[in-house]
């Protein structure tokens, strides 16, 4: 039995620890926010927090995970810092097959949560773990800098 | 909100459901009684299957395979060359031969590695170049057509040129990478299988599960779940799986989900064709071309496919937009035995403009031409015949487009300027340069005509709300929006009152598949034709109806067998201009600044086609430098992403663009396509921006570090 804390509610689970986070999230709990793009930690569509920080939850065993606070993109739906960066990218156009977005969303989270300012080449940097083949990324570049201008005092670490 | 100037950019109409993540893409359904299914598939490239030893199968786990499939074992496209599953021969790498279904992955996967099968194996055909030295053998050309000049005249030619060029061009694989991998489910119901999934032609799959499992239409139905991604890569191969999960549900009489994980997504579907184009060009004294004669040969890959329609795309544009005296064209389509290739954004035009535009810009310096003044002197201009004998009917913007990005760009201060600083730079160096482009918009030839009669259908309930109804799918291109916005300024309707339904056959007449860069354009338009119906005969409060046929506009008729007419109804046309930096020490290419100038009729919504225009472009210039794949002995040897390497956010810059505006007089607002043309240009410019940096020649894409240090390497041998 492994417990931790799901979008601030603790739950436990039966499933093996050698099961990934992913699967956890997206079958136990139902939780379907949080995409499969590669299964290899490479594109960023499994993004979630994991006591904070930012982490790719298909190479996350639960067995690592006892006692962890984890964060899907279902936990912040309901924050300003979502409703920010979901209208800076409606506004800047960097949405469109939508499937690298979720993860997207949690990196830009991230970002701006330890550095609300960033400079283009920090935003390049911040996102460089998620990938994304529809945008060429320079919308998704320009939603995060909207989020940041437009966040002040939002993004202030607590 | 109403829509004063149509391209005024509105909100998209799936934003919600994706920036949460609550739309449900097809891996994130699950239906009652549902179980998985895993293909076994052939581990040899070419040989005769002698025996299959299944391992004892669990309770509620069972093989499904050729035996099973009630009509013909092929997977309808368009020849009968595709089994659904392998029954006696195999053809390539990871062709399905069977499928384990059951309720637990783990379980499947398990009993996949205890399968033993029995082959004998025969020698396979691995690489084009193979294929071409074999070309004339039975069964290795799938597809020809030639067509231009006669080789005599040519020849004749020839005789009084000054000198011959003769250039070999490659080009590699490209994968198509959409984050979505390719996912399928059959729903069983007593009375009809519905497959879900993710798709691009709701209707090449109707078609190809009405064959497959030999039923009536009201048998089968088709719905399209959000897609994540297709860029070609969802047009043909879906069907196949398609045919795999409702074989195996009308078999098990359970639903069947078929996810592909990104490794075997990446190794068994469908690729851009890697490509070889010859050229041997006439020049005269000045340097001026003479005449020209292209050969190219596609790598079709196992099976046919869509390859010869590719071929035909490839064709028309062997010639780029110049208008080249004496021109001969021709083509194959070769099989391999190695994963069957297929559509994938731009549809052959890619590897023929890379291939031109590399071939151009050698020419020019031969004769000590700027590349872009010596393209210009053989651009197209309005009335110009084709090299199909077609005519370019309608206004070309290409000259001022060339102009403004010039400006923009400040292209000639720059190339000055690096060629001042490289030679005191000893590693960076620096170079740019450009890519003209067009691309076709829709089908070649006649088929919306003869193939696709496309069919709309608007509906109006009682609360005055209009529902589109047509097959075409959103897989992220933006048509939920922009085809609703057509439809709403037509009808003076606020866009939030225009409806547009995940599409479903049960639901929506043929408009067509979601290709060629004919959506905005073909399916626009007779949307666009409907809305003025409706408004016409407009009754608020009742529900109404109208539909509206495809009426193809005759112009120079296209005859494939010779290969000449108007392959197209119109054209979009695009500038690139690219600033590379190129490390000489490890290769590595940097790209500093990328502009682009498109003209694409009228844009249907500035935000959505700046999308399409830095998306596009980011796979075209990767394409050209960054991402590379490889077949060794028929398997493929990138099976992951970071093995590829496609761009991220680190790779790519911000993109200067413009667009402008010379409406289309069968486009709905003006408007023509967008989607394809914006790849285009993006391999050929950085490749010209490559080889200014190293004053050097490539004859390939990608041109990755290797291929540069190579070339540093025995540039340095020569100088020695």
């Amino acid at each position: 039995m492994i417990k931790f804390t799901l979008n601030g509610r603790i739950v436990e689970t039966d499933a093996p620890p050698t099961a990934r986070l992913l699967d956890l999230i997206r079958d136990e709990f139902e939780l379907i926010g949080t995409k499969e793009g590669c299964g290899e930690g490479e594109c960023g569509a499994c993004s979630v927090f994991v006591n904070n920080l930012l982490q790719n939850s298909c190479l996350i065993p639960i067995g690592a995970i006892a006692g962890a606070d984890i964060q899907t993109i279902e936990g912040i739906m309901e924050t300003e810092q979502f409703k920010l960066l979901d209208e800076s990218y409606s506004n800047a156009g960097g949405v469109q097959c939508g499937y690298c977005i979720p993860g997207m969303i949690m990196a830009s989270a991230a970002l701006l949560s330890n550095n609300p300012h960033p400079s283009e080449a920090e935003i390049r940097d911040g996102i460089s773990g998620n990938l994304c083949r529809c945008t060429g990324y320079n919308m998704i570049v320009d939603a995060i800098n909207l989020a940041a201008k437009k966040g002040d005092g939002l993004w202030q670490k607590k | 909100m109403s829509l004063k100037d149509i391209s005024t950019s509105v909100p998209k109409k799936d934003h919600k459901g994706k920036v949460s993540g609550q739309l449900p893409y097809i891996s994130d359904v699950k239906v009652e009684n549902m179980v998985y299914g895993v293909l076994v598939r052939s581990p040899i490239a070419y040989g005769k299957i002698k025996s299959i030893q299944l391992p004892t199968l669990p309770e509620g786990y069972e093989a499904v395979g050729a035996e099973h499939i009630s009509g013909p074992n092929y997977v309808k496209i368009i020849q009968e060359d595709q089994p659904i599953f392998a029954n006696e021969w195999v053809n390539y790498i990871g062709e399905p031969i069977f499928m384990l279904v059951g309720k637990d992955l783990n379980i499947l996967y398990s009993l996949l590695d205890e399968v033993k099968i029995d082959f004998e194996e025969h020698q396979a055909v691995y690489t084009l170049d193979e294929a071409i030295q074999q070309k004339s053998a039975s069964g290795i050309t799938m597809a020809t057509y030639e067509f231009g000049e006669s080789l005599e005249t040519i020849a004749a030619i020839e005789l009084g040129a000054h000198q011959i060029i003769e250039e070999e061009y490659d080009t590699g694989y490209q994968e198509h990478v959409y984050l979505e991998p390719q996912g399928m489910l059959a729903i069983y119901k007593e009375d009809e299988i519905v497959v879900q999934g993710s798709m691009q032609c709701l209707y090449y799959i109707k078609n190809a599960l009405i064959s497959a499992l030999d039923c009536g239409a009201d048998d089968v139905r088709v719905v399209q779940s959000p897609t994540g991604g297709g860029f070609g890569g969802k047009e043909e191969f879906p069907s196949m799986m398609a045919c795999h999960v409702a074989v195996a549900a009308k078999a098990v009489k359970k639903s069947v989900m078929l996810v592909f994980d990104r490794s075997e997504d990446m190794v068994v579907t469908t690729k851009r064709h890697p490509a070889k184009l010859n050229y041997r060009t006439a020049l005269d004294k000045e340097g001026n071309i003479l005449s020209m004669c292209v050969d190219i040969y596609l790598d079709g890959g196992a099976n046919a496919g869509l390859s010869q329609v590719v071929l035909q795309r490839a064709l028309i544009n062997s010639a780029g937009v110049y208008n080249i005296p004496h021109f001969h064209a021709k083509g194959y389509v070769l099989k391999t035995n190695t994963v069957p290739n297929g559509a994938f954004r731009g549809f052959g035009a890619p590897q023929s403009f890379a291939g031109i535009e590399s071939h151009i810009g050698h020419l020019s310096k031969l004769g000590n031409f700027d590349p872009l003044e010596y393209k210009r002197k053989y651009l197209v201009k309005q009335g110009d015949p084709t090299i199909t004998k077609g005519i370019f009917r309608d206004p070309i913007l290409v000259e001022d487009m060339i102009e403004d990005l010039l400006n923009a760009s400040q292209y000639k201060t720059k190339k000055a300027e690096f060629q001042r600083n490289n030679p005191k730079n000893q590693r960076y160096k620096k170079g740019v340069g450009t890519s003209l482009f067009l691309h076709g918009c829709g089908f070649t030839g006649s088929g919306e005509r003869d193939h696709i009669k496309a069919t709309v259908k608007l509906v109006k309930s009682k609360d005055d709300r209009v529902s589109l109804k047509i097959s075409n799918s959103d897989m992220g291109q933006g048509i939920y929006t922009t085809l609703s916005k057509i439809v709403a300024k037509e009808l003076d309707l606020p866009y939030e009152r225009v409806l547009y339904p995940d599409p479903d056959t049960k639901e929506v007449p043929d408009s067509g598949p979601t290709v060629a860069s004919r959506t905005t354009m073909i399916v626009g338009k007779l949307l666009e034709r409907a809305a003025k119906k409706l408004k016409a005969q407009w009754q608020s409060g009742v529900d109404q109806e109208v539909f509206e046929h495809y009426v193809h506009r005759e112009m120079i008729p296209w005859d494939e067998k010779t290969f000449t007419g108007d392959a197209y109804p119109a054209y979009s046309w695009g500038v690139n201009i690219v600033e590379v930096e190129v490390d000489t020490l490890t290769g590595n290419i940097k790209l500093e600044k990328v502009y682009g100038n498109y003209e694409v009729g009228k844009v249907i919504d500035e935000r959505i086609m700046k999308g399409q225009i830095d998306g596009g472009l980011a796979q075209g210039l990767a394409y050209g430098y960054l991402e590379k794949m490889t077949s060794k002995q028929g398997r493929i040897q990138q099976k992951s992403i970071s093995d590829y390497g496609p761009p991220t956010a680190m790779d790519v810059v911000s993109i200067d663009s413009k667009v402008f505006d010379n409406p289309y007089a069968d486009g709905p607002y003006g408007a023509k396509g967008a989607g394809e043309l914006t790849l285009i240009g993006g391999a050929p410019a950085v490749q010209a921006a490559i080889e200014d940096a190293l004053q050097t020649s490539f004859q390939q894409i990608p041109i990755t570090p290797e291929v540069i240090i190579e070339s540093l390497w025995r540039k340095e041998g020569e100088k020695g």
